[in-house]
C-alpha cells in the first residue's frame, strides 16, 4: 500500500500535463488542423517558462506564485509560437505536418542556442522545489488526502483545472460548437456565416497555450535541470489523442494509462514485482512506446478522428 | 586564405548546380510562367535565402561585431578550406543524402517516414554488429565482409520501416506517430543491444568494427588530402539513379504512387494498395538503414549507448522537401546540407554556437512548407517581367502602325 501511495502520485503529475497537451491537440484538430509541432511547443514554453522562474526566483517572490506567473509565461509564449502553425496552416493552406516538423526542429535548436550563447551552458536550473507538503484539511481525508493532497505540485491542481474549464468551453458553449464543426464540414460551417479562419487560429492558440503550460508544469514536475528536451511528451501526448479517440473523457484513462506506464519505466525498481525480472533500465524505458504502439495498433481502426482535419479549407468545395 | 578564388569556386559550383538542376527537372522545356517545376525550384531558393537572412538577424542580435564574418563562413560552409573541405562535405552529406532519399521515397508515394532516425539506428547497429562480429568474413574477402554488413543494415532498416507500413495499412494507424513512438524503441534497443553484445566498457562506446568492414576509401584521399571521404558518395549516387528508376521509369513505381495519390482509386484499378504501402515504407526504411552504415562502418566513428536520437533521420525530412522529393534534387540538397554543415563546423573558430545552422534548416524548412507565398511570389515577379516584355513588344508594335 506505502508503494501505491508513492507511486499514484507520480503517475497523476505526468497524466496532468499529457492530457492537457492531449486537450490542446483536440482543440486544435476539432478545429481542423492536426498540430504534430506540440513537442515543440512544449518544449518553447518550458525553455522561456524554466527561464523566467530561474530569475523570479531571484526576488523574494512566494514559491508557488512563481510557479503560477511561469505557468501564464508558458502558455503566452506556447500561443506566440502556435501562431507560426496556424499562420502556415489557414493563412498559407501549407503541409500541416512539415510546417510542424519545422517547428519541431526550430525549438530545440534554439533553446540550446540561445541557452549556450547567454547562459553559458545548455542546463536551465531551478533552485525551489514546488512540491506542496500537504494541503491543509484537504489532506485529512482517509486514502484520497494521501494520494492526491499530498507531496503535488499546485501545477498539477493548476492543470486539473484548466482541463475541466476547457472541456465546458468545448461543449457547452456557442463557440466550442463553432469549433467543432470546423473540424468536421467547414464548407457547411462556412454557409452559416462561421468565419472558418478565425475558428482555426482559436484552435491552434489554444493547443499552443496548453501546450506552453504543459511544457512548464513538466519542468516543475520533473526536470530541474532543464536540458532542452520535453522527453517526447508532446508526441506521447499525441499518442493520447488518439487513443483517447478525440473525446475528453476518454482521454483523461488513456492519459492516466501512459503515465502510469511512464511511472514504470522511471520507478521499477521500487516495484518488486518488476524489479524480479532483473531487466536492464532501457527496457523499461520502452514500455511506454510500445505500450503506445500496441493499444494503437487495436484501437485506430475505429477511429473518430474529424473529417476535416489536417485539410487546408477551400470555399470552393462547398 | 585567398578570398577571391573561393567566391570564384563558390559561385562556379552554384552556377554548376544550378545547370543540372535546370536539366533534370525541367527537360529543356521552355521557361515559362506555366513551368511549375521552376516555380518549385525558385521556392526553394528563395526559402534558403529566407532562412539566411534570419539566421543573418539572429547572428547580428547575439554577436554583432562577427555577424558578418560569421555568416560569411556559413555562406561559403564547405569551400572554407578548398579541397579539404570539399572532400568532408561530401563526406557528411552521403548519411543525409540516403536519409533524404528514404523520405523522399515515402513522400512520393504518399506516405510521411518520420521514422528515418529509427530505421537509420536499427541499421547502424545492424551493420557495426557484423563489422565487429563476424571477422571471418573479411578473412575470406574484405568487400564480402562491407558487403553483408551493409546487405544487413539494408534488411534491418526495412524491417523497422515495414512496422509503420503494416500498421498504417492493415490497423490504420497514423504512420507519422506509429513511427515516432519507434523511433524512441530503437533509441532504447540500441543502447540495450550495445551494451549487451558490443560494449568496450573503458571507452563506453561500441567496440571497434574490423577494418575489412570499413566502407573502402578507394583512394579518393589523393584528391581530397586530409578528409575522411571514401566510397559513401559513389553509394549514394547510386541509390538516387535506382530510386529514380523505380519511381519513374517502372510499373511498380507507378503503383506505388498512384496508391499515394488516391488508395481508393489505386484499389479500383486492381492495385493492392495495403501490400504496396508496405512495401513503399520497406524501401525507404532500408535506405534509412542504408545511412547509418555509412556513417558508423568507418573506422573511429563507433556508435555509442546514449540515449539520443540520431539527428541524420530529421535532417533527412528537411532534404527531402528543399530537394523537392525528387531524387536528383535530393542530391543537390544534401550537398548543400553538407556544406551548411561544414560552415557550422568552422563557425566556431568565431564566438557563435553551431546550433545556428539548426536554426537556419527550421526556418528554411518552413518557409519552403508555406509554398504557396512563394509561388505567388514568383508568378508575381515572372508575370510583371512578362508583361514589361509583352508592353515593350507592344510599343514598338504601336510606333509601327
Amino acid at each position: 500500500m506505502d508503494i501505491l501511495y508513492y507511486l499514484l502520485p507520480l503517475v497523476i503529475a505526468s497524466a496532468v500535463p499529457l492530457a492537457l497537451v492531449a486537450l490542446g491537440a483536440l482543440f486544435s484538430e476539432r478545429s481542423g488542423v492536426v498540430n504534430i509541432a506540440l513537442e515543440g511547443i512544449m518544449l518553447m514554453g518550458a525553455f522561456v517558462g524554466a527561464i523566467a522562474i530561474q530569475q523570479l526566483e531571484k526576488t523574494s517572490l512566494n514559491l508557488q506564485i512563481i510557479a503560477l506567473l511561469g505557468l501564464l509565461i508558458g502558455a503566452f509564449v506556447g500561443i506566440l509560437f502556435s501562431l507560426f502553425h496556424a499562420f502556415a496552416a489557414v493563412n498559407m493552406k501549407a503541409n500541416q505536418i512539415i510546417s510542424a516538423t519545422a517547428l519541431n526542429m526550430f525549438a530545440p535548436a534554439f533553446a540550446i542556442f540561445m541557452a549556450r550563447t547567454f547562459l553559458g551552458t545548455q542546463k536551465v536550473t531551478i533552485q525551489g522545489s514546488y512540491k506542496i507538503r500537504e494541503v491543509p484539511i484537504l489532506s485529512d481525508i482517509p486514502i484520497i488526502g494521501d494520494i492526491f493532497f499530498k507531496g503535488a505540485y499546485l501545477s498539477t491542481y493548476v492543470g486539473i483545472l484548466i482541463f475541466i474549464i476547457a472541456v465546458i468551453v468545448l461543449y457547452k458553449t456557442k463557440q466550442g460548437l463553432r469549433l467543432r464543426s470546423c473540424g468536421e464540414n467547414p464548407q457547411a460551417a462556412d454557409s452559416l456565416g462561421i468565419n472558418i479562419y478565425r475558428i482555426r487560429y482559436a484552435g491552434v492558440m489554444v493547443s499552443g497555450a496548453l501546450a506552453g503550460m504543459g511544457g512548464v508544469i513538466f519542468v516543475l514536475s520533473f526536470a530541474a535541470n532543464f536540458n532542452a528536451t520535453v522527453a517526447g511528451f508532446g508526441f506521447l501526448a499525441l499518442a493520447v489523442l488518439i487513443f483517447g479517440n478525440w473525446k475528453p473523457s476518454k482521454i483523461i484513462y488513456a492519459a492516466l494509462f501512459f503515465g502510469a506506464m511512464r511511472v514504470i519505466s522511471s520507478s521499477y525498481y521500487v516495484i518488486s514485482f518488476l524489479n524480479n525480472f532483473n531487466l536492464t533500465s532501457e527496457i523499461y524505458s520502452m514500455i511506454p512506446y510500445v505500450a503506445t504502439l500496441v493499444v494503437l495498433a487495436f484501437v485506430s481502426k475505429k477511429s473518430a478522428a474529424p473529417l476535416a482535419a489536417g485539410e487546408p479549407y477551400d470555399s470552393g468545395k462547398r | 586564405m585567398n578570398i577571391n578564388r573561393i567566391i570564384l569556386i563558390v559561385v562556379a559550383f552554384q552556377y554548376l548546380f544550378y545547370r543540372i538542376f535546370l536539366y533534370f527537372k525541367q527537360n529543356r522545356k521552355n521557361v515559362s510562367s506555366e513551368n511549375k517545376n521552376l516555380i518549385n525550384i525558385l521556392g526553394s531558393v528563395i526559402a534558403i535565402l529566407i532562412g539566411f537572412i534570419f539566421g543573418l538577424i539572429l547572428m547580428l542580435i547575439v554577436n554583432p561585431s562577427q555577424a558578418l564574418e560569421g555568416f560569411s563562413i556559413i555562406i561559403i560552409g564547405g569551400f572554407n578550406e578548398g579541397f579539404e573541405s570539399i572532400g568532408n562535405m561530401i563526406y557528411f552529406s552521403v548519411p543525409i543524402i540516403l536519409t533524404g532519399l528514404s523520405v523522399a521515397f515515402a513522400f512520393r508515394t504518399g506516405l510521411f517516414n518520420i521514422g528515418a532516425t529509427g530505421q537509420l539506428t536499427m541499421g547502424a547497429f545492424t551493420a557495426v554488429y557484423i563489422g565487429v562480429k563476424w571477422s571471418a568474413l573479411g578473412e575470406i574477402s574484405p568487400i564480402l565482409h562491407w558487403g553483408v554488413a551493409i546487405l544487413f543494415a539494408l534488411i534491418a532498416g526495412a524491417v523497422w520501416g515495414a512496422i509503420p507500413g503494416f500498421l498504417k495499412a492493415y490497423r490504420n494507424v497514423n504512420e507519422v506517430v506509429s513511427a515516432i513512438m519507434l523511433n524512441y524503441v530503437a533509441m532504447y534497443l540500441n543502447t540495450y543491444l550495445i551494451k549487451k553484445y558490443i560494449y568496450n566498457q573503458s571507452y563506453a562506446r561500441a567496440m571497434d568494427i574490423k577494418a575489412t568492414a570499413a566502407t573502402p576509401d578507394l583512394n579518393l584521399q589523393y584528391l581530397f588530402p586530409n578528409t575522411s571521404i571514401n566510397a559513401g558518395i559513389i553509394v549514394a549516387i547510386v541509390v538516387v539513379i535506382i530510386l529514380y528508376i523505380i519511381l519513374n521509369k517502372t510499373t511498380f513505381g507507378y503503383e506505388l504512387k498512384a496508391v499515394g495519390f488516391n488508395r481508393e482509386a489505386s484499389r479500383y484499378a486492381g492495385m493492392n494498395a495495403k501490400r504496396n504501402i508496405v512495401l513503399s515504407m520497406m524501401i525507404s526504411g532500408a535506405v534509412a538503414g542504408l545511412a547509418g552504415a555509412m556513417i558508423f562502418l568507418v573506422i573511429g566513428k563507433n556508435l555509442k549507448p546514449e540515449n539520443v536520437l540520431l539527428s541524420e533521420g530529421f535532417t533527412g525530412i528537411a532534404i527531402s522537401l528543399l530537394g523537392l522529393s525528387s531524387p536528383f534534387g535530393v542530391l543537390i540538397a544534401g550537398l548543400f546540407f553538407g556544406s551548411l554543415q561544414q560552415g557550422g563546423y568552422y563557425l566556431q573558430l568565431l564566438n557563435f554556437k553551431p546550433e545556428i545552422i539548426d536554426i537556419i534548416i527550421a526556418v528554411i524548412i518552413y518557409v519552403s512548407a508555406l509554398g504557396l507565398i512563394i509561388q505567388k511570389l514568383v508568378l508575381f515577379f515572372m508575370k510583371r517581367k512578362e508583361t514589361k516584355v509583352k508592353q515593350a513588344n507592344d510599343s514598338l508594335e504601336g510606333g509601327d502602325k
